[in-house]
Parts: C-alpha cells; structure tokens; sequence
C-alpha cells in the first residue's frame, strides 16, 4: 500500500512552488479518482478549476483527494469539485475542519449526506465565522447525560436532531448551538433545553393525551403551539421551584418577554399540572398568540405514545416480579388467597407535589424497597402520578419476564442486523488524521466448550517442563521478607541490640533501627492476554498458542497473579468479536479449561478495536501494574475497507498508544517472522518479541512473562 | 518526628483520656441504638456497615458516651499487623519493654475498641481478632505468652464499608459471621436536613438544595460516580457556606472535586449545583 502523503511527500514538494498546469492535475486527478470516472466524467474540468490557484493549495487538494480516495473515490470527486470555491472562502485549516467534517458525516450517514457537506462549502465557511463561540453536541453530549442522570433516576438517552423534542427515552438536541457569542452562553442553551424537555417527563407533561387534546380544536397545529407554549410557561415555573439557579439563568435567556396576562398565573402556582394547561388552552385559544424561546422544544405526541405505553407495560411487569420477589425473600407465607399485602402510602412532608414520594407498605409496615424498585416507583410515578391498585399484585409467574430481557450480543444474529447489546469504539484513520466516530462495533461472545481432554492431553504432554515451570514461578511468589534494623516493626532484631549495646558502651547513643519486620512483597500485577483467534492461526498455531495458555495458566496460579484471558476475531468493522475465555474475577476452573480448549480459528484480526476494549476492561481492575499481552500470528488485517496494511498497522498503534496512555503496558508476542518491520513500530522497540519456532510457543510463553514481570 | 519518639506513639491511645464526656449529636434513624445497646450488654461484637461518610463514626462515638465508656479508635490500613493491635516489646535503655497494641489496651480496661474501616487490614490481622470476637472473649498475646480474657465491659466494634466493589477487600465470612450487624444508609432526605442544619446551623433554603445536591449525586452512583455525595461532604458544604463562601463555590470545592477528578463528572456535578443555586 502507498505512504500516506505528507506535506514531506517528495512527489509534492520537488517541483518548488511552481503551479501545477491543467494537464499536469488532470494526470494525478484521473489515477486518484479513476474508479469514478467515465468518457462522459472526466477530470478535465476538474483540473481546469484547480489549475489558477497557487502551488500550496493545489497540493492541499491532491492530498486531501488521495486521503479521501482511499475512502470512498466518488466523495474525493465531489472533494475537488468543491475544493476550488472551498478554498477561495477559508484558510486551509477551516477547509480541513470541512474536509472532516464531510468524512465523519459519510462515515455516519452515507455518501449522499456526506456529498452534500462538500457541496455546502459556502455555509460552512459562513459557519465556521462562529466556530469560536459554537458548541457541539458532541462537546456536551458526556456532561449533560451525567447532567440528566444527576437530575432524575430515570437514565435518558441522547442523541441529535433538526429540532429538539423528547419521546420520554431519548432527548433530541441540536447538534450544534451558536445562537450567542460566547461558548458559555450557547452551553447554557443546550443545558436549558436538555433540562426542558428532562422538566416534560418529570413535571406530567404526558399525562395527558396531548394529540388528543389538539384535536378538538379547528386548528390542532396551533393549538400545539399555543400548547406547548403555555406548556413552558408551567414548566419554568417548575423548574424555577426545583432548580432556582437554573430558573434565573432561564429568564435570562427568556430576556425581558415576560408574560403579564393574567389569565396565565395560575400555570405558575406550585400545584398546577398538565390540566391546568389545558384549561388554559381552552380559555386563550381563541385570543393569545404562540411564543417560542430558544430553548423550548417541540412536542412530538406522536412519537410519545408508543413508547410511553411500552415502558408503562413493561414497568408494571418487572415491578410486579420485583414485588414476588420481595415477598419470596421475606419468607413469611401467608394462607392463599390472603387479601392484597402491599400497599402504599405519600410520605409526609412534600411541599411540592412533583417531589412527592411514596413508601411501600408490606402488611402494613413500611419495607425499604431495593434500588431498583425504589427506581422503578419513581419512574412509574412519573408517568402515572400514583401506583395504581393492581400494580401492587405481585406477578402471578414470570410470563412478562421474556419481553424485558436485556440484549444478548448474539441478538445480532436474530433478524435484522442492530446495534443494540454492543459496545462502539473509534477508529483512527491515520490519512485523515482524526479519529472515525464510533467506527466498530463490537461484542463480547463466549468460546464454546471444547474437548475436555484437551488440558489433560497438554499437561501431560509437557509434565517435566509443566513442574519445572511451577518451582520457577514458585520462587517468584511474592513470599514474606524479613526486613532487618527497621524503625517499625513486629520483634526485636536481635543482632542489632547486642551491636547496639556494645556501640553504646563505648558512648556512642543506641541506634534507632533494632527491629525486624516482616514484609509482604505483594507482585500487584493484573495481565490481560489478548489472543489472536483469526483464520490464518488455523492448524498448528492454534494448537501452539492453546497450549502455550494452558501452560501460562499453570504458571499464574502459582504465581497468584490476577489474570484474564481473552480472543478477538471479527469480520468488518460492524462485527468485531470479543471471546471470553476467563474473566479476571473468573477462577481457573474447570470452566475456564474447557473454553481454552474450545479456542477455535474465526475471522480476521482488526486489532484496533480490540485492544480499545481489553484496555477497557484491564482499566477497571485496581492494580499497580498492568500488562497487556498479545498473542498474534501477523499483522493486523481485515476483510475489505482497506483495515489491511499501514491503515491498520496505524489505528493499532493508535490504540495501544491510548492504552500506554491509561496506564497499561502493552506486549506482544508474536510468530511472525517479518514482525520486524511493523511491531517495532506498533509496540515501541522492545515491547515484543519472536518465537520463531512454534512448536516452542507453549514452553516459551511462561517464561517470557516470568522475565516481562520480574 | 523529633528521634526520640517512639512511631508507635500515635498509636496507642491513652484509653482514659478518650472518655467522651460532651453529647456528640447524634440522630437515630432506626433502631440501631436499641440494638446496639443489647448487642452490648449480651457481650456480641457488633459490625456496622455502611457507605464512607454516613454517620458510623459519629454513631459510635455516641454510644461511648450512652454506656460511658471510653472508646479506642484504630483507623485499619493495608500495613496493619497483628502486632499492632496487640502489642510489641520495645527496647528502653537497657531492657525490653512490652507495649500493648490498642486492642490489649482496650481489652485491658473495657473499653470499646473500634476498628475503622477493617478490611482496609491485612487479612491476618483480622484473623487476631477471631477468638476475641466469639464467646471465648480471649486475646492470646503469643509473644508474652498470655491470654487476655476481656471484661464484661469490653466491646468489639468494626466498620465496613460494602460498596467496594473489589474481590480483594472483603471480609471473610469466618469473620463476618461472628458480630451483629447494624446496616448505616445516608438519613431519609428530612432527617439528613436537620443533621446538616444542627451540625452547621444553615438556614432551611440553602439546607434544602443542598440535600437535592446530595439525591442528584447519588443518582449519579454507578453512572460514572463510586459513590454520591455523603452526609459529612454536605455538612462540610454548609459549614463553607456559613461561613460566606458563595453556594457554588462550596459545592464544588466540597462535593465536585471530592467526588471525581474526572473532568466531565466535575462539570456536570458543577452544572448541577449551578442549577440548584
């Protein structure tokens, strides 16, 4: 595969700064983009666009072209297309922003969506004027989730869109806000609309029909709008009593538009509901004009009423079971057919209505309902206002239990292909020097068992090196030290009082240091081993690299060292795969045996991802040290869109950087003979190591991590 | 450190000086002085578990001084021996001297012996306290080669803290299985209000927000949070406030930044207290 062109790229650079002639582009246009191109498109207007501009821009566009190209051709044509109007209006690093800005959005939505960026230079460059002070969702998206998960129990997903409106799940925001000069301003908005539409299920805007209620009016578009107009009017206030900080910050925003008419007040006294705007709809229909402020969202009843109606179901249900299971853990069986034993009651003391709580009542005695209970009343008091009667039945038998069951990673497989049970991760794509958004997707898998003899078979195999190996790591074991002439310590060091004593007959003063203590020299080490399961270590190697691990592991537990095993496969970036072979809280059991032995070869090996996701995990275990270890055969490689190659070699080496940056000591170990040429370059010069044979594999690996971890 | 002291100075508490002999304030929530009262007077140990920050601490304190006994704290620690609790021979001129450890101490003259935090302590050390902790209410001192057999007046107390997560600190069940258990949980909203206002004497407005602070934090447990905001961080906030530090202000230097270093969490926790101030 070709370098990536620098600006030091000597095919750009040897001809001085000499503009480039027409037909001098339309050569390196038509190599860049001849899969797209036809007798009837060529590159001669192309290139006769480019052709006046100085030599710096040009080059600037050929590389963006070859950068792009390697993505897709038909946007690096719609690239330089674009490019020579582009640059007229911004600098080269505006035009970057928009180059990026154009990949990330074909990276998400399409070739369509992502042409249309190209085409829209002129508004990005009028854009990018109030880049200073704009803020992106994605700049805000991590604070406010946290921001709204601190507010309510209830989690709410975050996602974009043209206006911003909520379906009680999920809340829509703008993706980007640049109604104020400054940054701080425009987050505000962001947080004001976030935290309205947050107020919408908190403060009962749903609990009413609201398409029903439009309905009656002749017309229900305005009715909406005066609707939710008067809507926000009940809802600042609401916020204003909950979140004054916020209330002020509000008004600001409102300006001085307050509302004087009269027939609104009562929509801000502390017990109005949902009702009282609709009464009041009823009443100013006819006479008050809508308003809208900045951070007042639309209401979509459309979108709400499903989903709403399935979260209402499926709460009652796992409520329910949750409330079975309470009486199963409570042990006191009552006669059958005893009448109702949960009840509730409003707690007392709850000056705001919306604030009202409620306990559970078990045979009449207060009972403190387990977290997630205590998060489903609240979730169902927000929809429902109370717990209705025959909430409070505990479910008969598990018969809902089958629709709330979490997303399986092997859900994938069912129907139609959705992302939901797995985990993104970025991608770096070293041409554009920017990270692709959530690029792959991947899951967790489990190994399947394979033969039970195969460990038995191993061990034996090896028995004479199996035991050598244990006395090896034996003497590593972190054993207790005694530490002589200590300040602090458990006895008296005896050899230094008598020495101490002489010293101190002949005057000088009695040392300090006459103790011993024992030292326990803990090795507080947790090793990830991160195992290439790819197609091409089918046959021996995997049997090598299967034995190597069950010989590691006949190390490690002697060593007492925390350890997880794992291998990753995949195919594409839509299905990179995890497979667990044992977890760090998992003990080397029979289990564990079982899922090396079933290790067998997959896919491909797109690294990138999977060391993202092992570093994750390894992150979430507390430990001095900690090691990342590979087993791999080759190069990092894929099936299509070219992850093969320097693209690969680079986003790996990307993401072990990230992981060298948590914390995490990468290693590798590899079989490839021609590692030489990429490994040093992807692990650092001395974090790898060959074992060329591999019938050496098993016997090598132990001790290679006997010498990383001593 | 002046070279003459001792470091185990700090240790070994003077068990006379540390009759408590002012009222600490202290609120019930349940039954748990009842319970501790009987655990006490039946000679059980008594565990208290609870999230940092709740009250155990205080609480024990108050029953010190309800059965007016004076009470031995050792804060446990990864480096915690065996013979730091119950003692070690020290040279002195020209002879050995033996020096209890805090537990002998308080085995000695009935006191309370409260181990803060114990699993914090290697787990041999807890392993000391097993014959202690049973109906035998012996302390075997192996090195001077007595047993300690503990007054009617001596209680054993540790504090636990569940909401660790991790495999390696926890307490073994031979442990476990020989105290009465108290469970400790952040007071219900009303009552946390009036520790906060009796504590500091903040004002009921400030007080209420603060506690909505704390329930927000707490939703934020498990999403990004160890842990929400404890009764002792809001009483540390309050304390800031009355003394004219602005509300925000306080908020962060006492909850933010001592929750999370994380730079998103702090923002949020800040956006937060921003909104309810």
């Amino acid at each position: 595969m070709s370098s990536p062109p620098r600006s030091s790229d000597p095919r750009l650079t040897a001809a001085a700064s000499e503009s480039l002639g027409a037909a001098e582009l339309e050569a390196q246009l038509d190599e860049l983009l001849d899969a797209v191109l036809s007798s009837r498109r060529t590159a001669t207007r192309l290139a006769q666009a480019l052709a006046p501009l100085a030599r710096n821009l040009q080059d600037f566009v050929l590389r963006w072209a070859a950068v792009i190209a390697r993505t897709n051709a038909e946007m690096a044509y719609q690239f330089a297309a674009a490019a020579p109007a582009a640059l007229a209006a911004m600098d080269t690093s505006t035009a970057e922003a928009w180059i990026i800005q154009a990949m990330d959005t074909y990276d998400r939505q399409g070739l369509y969506r992502g042409s249309a960026v190209f085409k829209n230079a002129q508004e990005f460059a009028e854009l990018a004027g109030s880049q200073l002070c704009a803020v992106t969702f994605e700049d805000v998206a991590q604070v406010l989730n946290l921001f709204l998960c601190g507010l309510s129990g209830r989690r709410l997903k975050l996602d974009t869109a043209a206006r911003p409106y909520t379906d009680t799940e999920t809340i829509h925001l703008p993706a980007r806000i640049a109604i104020f000069p400054t940054k701080e301003e425009n987050f505000l908005v962001y947080k004001a609309i976030a935290t309205h539409l947050w107020a919408q299920a908190r403060f009962g805007t749903f609990n009413r029909d609201i398409a029903a209620v439009v309905a009656g009016y002749p017309d229900p578009e305005r009715a909406l709008e005066l609707f939710s107009y008067l809507e926000a009017l009940r809802l600042d206030a609401c916020i204003g009593r909950a979140l004054p900080g916020l209330g002020r910050e509000l008004r600001k925003l409102r300006g001085d538009d307050e509302e004087t008419d009269p027939r609104l007040a009562r929509l801000q006294s502390a017990d109005a509901t949902v009702d009282d705007t609709v009464a009041v709809l009823a009443e100013t229909y006819a006479s008050l004009p809508p308003r809208s402020y900045s951070y007042m969202g639309r209401l979509r009843p459309e979108l709400i009423a499903p989903v709403r109606a399935a979260r209402i179901a499926k709460e009652k249900a796992a409520f329910r079971a949750a409330l079975k299971q309470m009486l199963e853990e409570d042990g006191e069986p009552r006669a059958a057919g005893a009448e109702q034993r949960f009840s509730v009651r409003a707690s007392s003391a709850a000056e705001d209505p919306s604030a009202q709580s409620y306990d559970l009542l078990l045979d009449g005695e207060p009972v403190a309902p387990p977290p997630q209970v205590a998060g489903l009343i609240d979730s169902i008091l927000q929809d429902l206002g109370e717990i209705p009667d025959e909430y409070l039945a505990p479910a008969g038998d598990g018969g809902y239990r089958a629709e709330d069951r979490e997303p399986s990673a092997s859900d994938v497989w069912r129907g139609v292909y959705h992302e939901e049970g797995a985990y993104f991760y970025n991608e770096w794509d070293h041409g554009r020097r920017h990270y692709r958004k959530n690029w792959c997707v991947l899951r967790e898998l489990d190994v399947h068992s394979g033969r039970p003899d195969f460990v038995d078979a191993t061990l034996a195999k090896y028995a004479p090196q199996v035991a050598q190996l244990k006395r090896t790591f034996e003497l590593l074991r972190g054993e207790d030290k005694l530490l002589k002439r200590q300040k602090n310590g458990d006895d008296i060091d005896l050899d230094a009082v008598i020495e101490g004593y002489a010293d101190m007959r002949c005057g000088m003063e009695l040392p300090e240091r006459l103790l011993v203590k024992r030292h326990k020299s803990e090795r507080d080490l947790a090793v990830m081993f991160m195992v290439d399961m790819s197609g091409s270590t089918k046959g021996w190697i995997n049997d090598a690299e299967r034995e190597a691990l069950v010989m590691l592991c006949e190390a490690l537990e002697v060593l007492g060292d925390r350890y997880a095993i794992y291998g990753f496969s995949g195919m594409t970036r839509k299905r990179c795969e995890i497979f667990r072979v044992k977890r760090f809280d998992e003990p080397y059991s029979a289990a564990v045996r079982s899922r090396i032995a079933g290790i067998i070869p997959q896919d491909y090996t797109r690294m990138g991802a999977a060391i993202r996701h092992l570093a994750m995990l390894l992150n979430q275990v507390e430990a001095r040290t900690k090691l990342l270890v590979t087993l791999s055969d080759g190069k990092p490689d894929d099936y299509s869109d070219n992850y093969r190659g320097e693209y690969g070699i680079e986003d790996t080496r990307q993401a072990l950087i990230e992981a060298h940056r948590s914390g995490i000591k990468p290693f590798c170990i590899t079989i490839d003979r021609e590692a030489r040429d990429y490994l040093p370059h992807m692990y650092g010069p001395v974090n790898w190591t060959l074992v060329d044979e591999v019938a050496r594999l098993p016997l090598k690996v132990a001790d290679i991590y006997r010498r990383l971890t001593t | 450190m002046s070279p003459k002291t001792t470091p185990f100075h700090a240790r070994v508490l003077k068990p006379e000086a540390h009759l408590i002999e002012k009222e600490p304030y202290y609120e019930p929530v349940g039954d748990e002085i009842a319970l501790f009262e009987a655990a006490y007077a039946t000679q059980i140990p008594v565990l208290l578990k609870g999230p940092t920050g709740c009250g155990k601490t205080r609480f024990m304190e108050y029953m010190a001084w309800r059965l007016k006994r004076p009470l031995i704290t050792v804060s446990c620690h990864d480096d915690l021996t065996a013979a730091d609790l119950v003692g070690r021979y020290l040279i002195t001129g020209n002879e050995t001297v033996w020096v209890d450890g805090p537990l002998a101490r308080a085995v000695r003259c009935g006191a309370i012996c409260y181990l803060d935090e114990v699993v914090e302590a290697r787990k041999d050390t807890t392993v000391v306290i097993h014959p202690l902790a049973d109906d035998r209410r012996i302390l075997p001192m192996e090195k001077r080669g007595e047993l300690l057999q503990a007054p009617g007046e001596f209680l054993l107390a540790m504090s636990y803290n569940p909401g660790y997560q991790s495999v390696l600190k926890d307490l073994k069940q031979s442990t476990r299985q020989r105290f009465i258990a108290i469970e400790f949980n952040y007071p219900q909203p009303e009552l946390e209000k009036k520790i906060v206002m009796t504590e500091t004497g903040l004002d009921a407005g400030n007080a209420d927000q603060l506690l909505k602070l704390a329930q927000m934090t707490r939703n934020l447990k498990g999403n990004g949070l160890d842990e929400g905001a404890s009764t002792r961080l809001l009483v540390h906030a309050a304390k800031l406030i009355r003394r004219g530090i602005a509300p925000r202000a306080a908020c962060r230097g006492a909850i933010a930044e001592a929750l999370t270093d994380d730079p998103e969490m702090l923002r949020a926790i800040h956006e937060l207290a921003s909104s309810l101030f």
